[in-house]
């Protein structure tokens, strides 16, 4: 398969006045044609950053990307300026943000906003745009879109909004569509149609997916790869099968054991990780999750632990996977479903960091 | 629409009847009557003009008279200036004030939105400190101390507009950019924070992820909603320029409304000072309502009240 996009060592950092902010820490994954990547990690973990950041949105100054490669169709973007930028935002690359509430220009109607991507993308005229902004609210499942297409989007309901925004999105056939947290304000049967909404276009229009999430939930459904980011790091990363059936990081046991699933009922007490993630102003010596890692050994707190290769798609960074480390074992809701995958190696492999 | 404005049209002629009420009432407890002055009068002679000018009548009955005059748009004589009426004074004055209001809300609005723009979009840098200089100044100096100043220093040293008197466009400059000075201000500040805080939206991160360029988002998503705020501000502006206006004009000579009302309060001309308010309030709330309707076209989440609901 064709790869769209590198993430080589990303490194991204804010300058505040507390210090330097070490947001994304040496982030490096890759993204095939048509693919769908999750990415996900507590509020503050740096899925945002590392998303807006394929897209160069994060504001600069204060933010800066100090150092790493992002590879899109084999070309790297950091080196590019604002009006090449211009040309890939919205057209090569598209993004859907968290609140729909916010997100759209409230004083201007809704078709315009569509529109505005077709003239600028698509050199459409304004007629043409604006059929193809009512085509696209059809697509998108939005009713009547002759008469939605002159409302503002105060006229949307919320999950109506976040259609729109998909719309927007995808109006310029990119190849690459980033959601970060598109259904987190939006309550779960709306979710659910977006998702799905999701998954159906990407079938129609064959782009890649990058799905950021704070919820483990929502991903077995929509991703083929997972990756989990901690304190500006991706501290695992495999097929959602590696992720869910054979996880090896505590932070991904953790993230699972917190899940509600269909065996705990919903109502039962839900094992939250303990603890606060770190200060990112000044990372901790050795591995990031050791305070609040029931199983941390004594070289945790010293010595960061290097990126494991568990299989040809699987990833974890952990001294657990050391052939020194004790055997662990995980928590009772994460062992329950512990499954053997066939693709394993005989031993993980150290490999580089940075992959 | 219709209704809205009905029922807002209602409201003011209710406000409009407790400024009259309330303005006559207070002429009377003011002490001193138009007549008083520093020679004593015969009595017979005082006598005789409180009767001319129906000063002897019981206090309802002025109060009635007075009320029945106003709904007939006559403000009555003027008790100072004996062959002029006050319909005269405001029909001679107004014309001069408004040309002069009009100026300086236009200086006010074009540099005060102007400089607030430049500030934000230069946000902590040095246009913006400039800018944010300007603003303090002109909000903390009085518009009286601005005129001096501008009088000294443009006028009498440079020469580049005249002192006072009211004859050419260049005579209108100086006041009304004493006037303005303030409001445009106020004016700046509100435009740079209201800039800055629609910069902060997530819509203007949705405009930067589609492609626009820095000028489109700047002009189309930017500007436009920051101004909202500024067309609220109008109400108070216009309020803002009546009130500088008694003191400017004084200061540079203008034979506008405003000058005629400080003269008239010296004078204790009650018809004048009564006149003059009630045709200030009339302006004002006509001013705030056309403000309130303007917004409610400009912002379309804005259903004015009666209107039809949303769905
Ligand atoms: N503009 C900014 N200035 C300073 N720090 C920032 C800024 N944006 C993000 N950060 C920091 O970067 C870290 C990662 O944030 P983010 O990517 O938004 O997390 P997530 O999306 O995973 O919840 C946080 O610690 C946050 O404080
Ligand atoms: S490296 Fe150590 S502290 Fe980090 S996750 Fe693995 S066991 Fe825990
Ligand atoms: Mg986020």
């Amino acid at each position: 398969m064709e790869k769209l996009l590198e993430v080589k060592n990303l490194e991204v950092s804010f300058q505040t006045y507390g210090g330097t902010v070490k947001a994304v820490r040496g982030v490096s994954f890759d993204l095939h044609k048509g693919e769908t990547l999750a990415i996900v990690g507590e509020s503050g973990s740096g899925k945002s950053v590392t998303s807006q950041s394929i897209m160069k949105l994060i504001p600069m100054p204060p933010g800066r990307i100090s150092g790493g490669q992002i590879l899109l169709s084999g070309e790297d973007i950091v080196p590019k300026t604002e009006k090449q930028m211009e040309k890939i935002r919205g057209k090569e690359i598209s993004m859907i943000f968290q609140d729909p509430m916010t997100s759209l220009n409230p004083t201007m109607r809704v078709g315009t906003q569509i529109m505005e991507v077709l003239i600028k993308h698509q050199n459409m005229s304004k007629t043409d745009a604006k059929n193809r902004a009512i085509e696209l609210l059809r697509l998108v499942g939005i009713p009547m879109p002759e008469k939605r297409v002159n409302q503002y989007p105060h006229e949307f309901s919320g999950g109506m909004r976040q259609r729109a925004m998909i719309a927007i999105a995808l109006a310029a056939n990119p190849k690459l569509l980033i959601a970060d947290e598109p259904t987190t304000a939006l309550d779960v049967t709306i979710q659910a149609q977006i998702l799905e909404l999701m998954k159906d276009l990407q079938n129609k229009m064959d782009t890649s997916i990058i799905f950021i999430t704070h919820d483990l939930g929502v991903v077995a459904n929509v991703a083929d790869r997972v990756a989990v980011m901690y304190a500006g790091q991706i501290v695992e990363m495999g097929t959602v099968d590696e992720i869910f059936y054979d996880p090896r990081h505590p932070y991904t046991w953790g993230l699972l054991a917190s899940m509600p699933s269909l065996e705990n009922d919903e109502k039962a007490e839900l094992a939250a990780i303990p603890g606060t993630p770190p200060d990112l102003t000044d990372p901790p010596k050795g591995d990031a999750f050791a305070a609040r890692n029931q199983y941390a050994l004594a070289i945790d707190f010293e010595e960061e632990p290097p990126m494991f290769q568990i299989s040809e798609t699987h990833f974890a960074k952990t001294w657990l996977l050391h052939p020194d480390a004790p055997k662990v074992e995980p928590p009772e809701a994460v062992k329950k479903r512990m499954r053997q995958l066939s693709s394993t190696f005989e031993k993980p492999v150290v490999v580089k960091e940075g992959k | 629409m219709a209704k809205y404005i009905g029922k807002r049209l209602l409201y003011m002629i209710l406000s409009l009847w407790m400024i009259v009420t309330a303005t006559f009432f207070f002429m009377r407890i003011a002490p001193g009557n138009p007549f008083a002055s520093e020679k004593k009068l015969p009595p017979e002679i005082e006598a005789n003009l409180n009767a001319h000018f129906g000063l002897d009548k019981p206090w309802y009955a002025q109060y009635w008279e007075y009320l029945v005059r106003i709904v007939n748009w006559d403000f009555g004589p003027s008790f100072k200036y004996k062959s002029q009426t006050v319909n005269d004074l405001i029909n001679e004055g107004f014309p001069v004030s408004f040309l002069l209001g009009m100026e300086a809300i236009f200086i006010a609005v074009a540099v005060g939105v102007l400089l607030g723009i430049i500030a934000a979009l230069k946000h902590n840098r040095w246009p913006d400190y400039t800018a944010m200089i300007v603003a303090v100044l002109g909000i903390s100096v009085p518009s009286f101390i601005m005129a001096s100043f501008l009088q000294y220093f443009l006028a009498i040293k440079m020469g580049i507009f005249p002192v006072a008197r009211w004859e050419s466009f260049m005579h209108s400059v100086l006041p009304a950019v004493a006037l303005a000075s303030t409001p445009m201000a106020f004016i700046a500040r509100l435009t740079r924070s209201s800039m800055l805080e629609v910069l902060a939206n997530d819509y203007i991160k949705t405009a930067k992820s589609k492609g626009l360029s820095r000028g489109v988002i700047t002009v189309k998503h930017t500007i436009r909603n920051a101004l909202l705020p500024v067309v609220t501000y109008m109400g108070p502006l216009t309020a803002g320029i009546l009130t500088g206006s008694f003191v400017i004009e004084r200061i540079f000579g203008i034979p506008g409304l405003g000058a005629h009302f400080v003269t008239s309060i010296n004078n204790r001309d009650y018809t004048v000072i009564m006149g003059v308010t009630v045709f200030y309030s009339i302006l004002l709330l006509v001013s705030i309502l056309l403000v309130d309707i303007a917004y409610g076209i400009i912002d379309p989440r804005i259903k004015l009240a009666g209107g039809k609901k949303g769905e």
